[in-house]
């Protein structure tokens, strides 16, 4: 279970509190209880370029992971696994560092257009 | 030594959602710090107002998966030991039973200036505690405003380089030999360039029984104005350029853990930010002189402190 996981699951619990709450309804001192429930909050749209993959290169280092300032490296078992683009800011640092060159940095209107070249396709 | 693969797989204690600006130093610092601890360990954290908390706990949101306690700017060394110290009480009465790790971060405003006399008190108590400076030199948060950590030299709106004045004109402080003259258990400089330094710093910092203070390099993208994505480059240099040695005091004794193997100048570490711009236009050469002698000046007074040989720059 991913952190964000569990805490959509938790979130559920009577004791969450959401944006669109009536003060009433406001936890004792308005204290949270639901630990990283910012990750339900999506930055993903700040992003204008995004990090794309290059399976083939990666050696699975994971040196991208550890320098992503959101945590949007999502590794499972020890391996690259995808990015969160719910959450990528698409700052370029993982590009950056990556010492096999298996990320690349495309405009996020390039892969609009992409996506409408496609579906005019089909 | 841990690997990636097995860090990766440690419980995630700052996660995604937070607002800092994309490619901010403070995530991947403080993202570091944390994966230090064991997946079974608690930790309570408190942050310094900064960027980190601002950004890190809009209401109702919290990236922090772990508990986090507010406070104001001046008090984040003071609020944490008053916690270590509750928590030490209700484990003595038998009332608590999970074992508990407590953490302090600030900026280097709420550390260096503001927080100063509180982080002061707290190491002299000695609570178990460790506080974690994110250095970037100035008062990011509320725009760029010169704090006693920005370099000499260095652009801000509070230390405009202009006609007359070309920047900062004091050097910075040496926050990490400050602490360490309170003869704490540990006090360390650290940067992100080197993970595996961080990592070891971190635990080290977590493990020893009473106060430690770590001092991170954290790059502002919008207050050092470098190319975002080059972040870890820019650290590198800043370690290579000597002008942010790492460096750990443990019990009082001192030790470099890296020495530059050649020497740089601090010209490579200045040149891709832009509040040191003017420092390289004409008629400034005695700016950039200045800085390098600044920079010589502290680590020779490093090395003294380390025990290790003197060595002068070729000139």
């Amino acid at each position: 279970m991913t952190p964000s996981d569990k805490n959509l699951s938790q979130c559920c619990s009577s004791k969450c509190i959401s944006p669109d709450m009536n003060w009433k309804e406001l936890t004792k001192a308005g204290n949270i209880y639901t630990p990283g429930n910012a990750s339900t909050y999506e930055t993903g749209d700040w992003r204008t370029i995004r990090p794309v993959w290059d399976e083939e290169r990666c050696i699975h280092c994971l040196i991208c992971w550890r320098y992503c300032p959101d945590a949007s490296i999502i590794s499972t078992g020890g391996k690259f696994d995808s990015f969160d683009y719910k959450h990528c800011k698409g700052c370029g640092i993982c590009a950056n560092v990556c010492p096999a060159h298996a990320i690349e940095m495309i405009s996020e209107d390039e892969i609009e257009k992409q996506k409408e070249a496609q579906k005019d396709e089909e | 030594m841990a690997t990636l693969k097995e860090l990766a797989q440690v419980e995630e204690r700052f996660v995604g959602g937070h607002r800092l600006c994309a490619g901010c130093g403070h995530g991947i610092s403080v993202r570091m710090v944390l994966n230090a601890l064991e997946n079974d360990e608690n930790v309570v954290v408190g942050c310094a107002t900064g960027c980190l908390e601002v950004a890190s706990t809009i209401y109702p949101y919290t990236a922090w998966n772990c508990s986090f306690i507010h406070n104001a700017f001046e008090n984040a060394a003071a609020t944490i030991s008053g916690v270590e110290a509750a928590y030490r009480s209700l484990k003595k009465q038998g009332k608590l039973k999970d074992d508990f790790k407590f953490v302090a971060f600030g900026g280097d405003g709420g550390t260096y200036d503001i927080g100063l006399q509180s982080l002061s008190g707290a190491m002299e108590r000695g609570h178990k505690m460790v506080y974690v400076c994110l250095d970037n030199g100035a008062y990011m948060n509320t725009g760029i405003q010169r704090s006693s950590a920005t370099p000499i030299g260095a652009d801000t709106t509070t230390s405009p380089a202009g006609k007359v004045i070309p920047g900062k004109q004091q050097p910075r402080k040496d926050l990490a030999a400050l602490i360490a003259a309170h003869n704490i258990p540990y006090v360390a400089q650290t940067a992100i360039s080197n993970w595996q330094d961080v990592h070891k710093k971190a635990k080290k910092a977590f493990e020893v029984d009473g106060p430690a203070f770590i001092n991170i390099l954290s790059p502002c993208p919008r207050g050092w104005r470098y190319n975002t994505p080059d972040i870890v480059d820019l650290v590198k240099k800043a370690v290579e350029t000597r002008f942010w040695p790492l460096y750990e005091v443990e019990d009082g004794k001192w030790k470099l853990n890296s020495k530059p193997k050649k020497y740089v100048s601090v010209e490579e570490f200045l040149k891709p930010q832009g509040r040191f711009k003017h420092v390289f236009a004409p008629g400034n050469e005695d700016l950039l002189k200045r800085i390098q002698e600044e920079v010589d000046k502290q680590w020779l007074a490093l090395l003294e402190r380390c025990g290790e040989e003197p060595e002068l720059p070729p000139r």
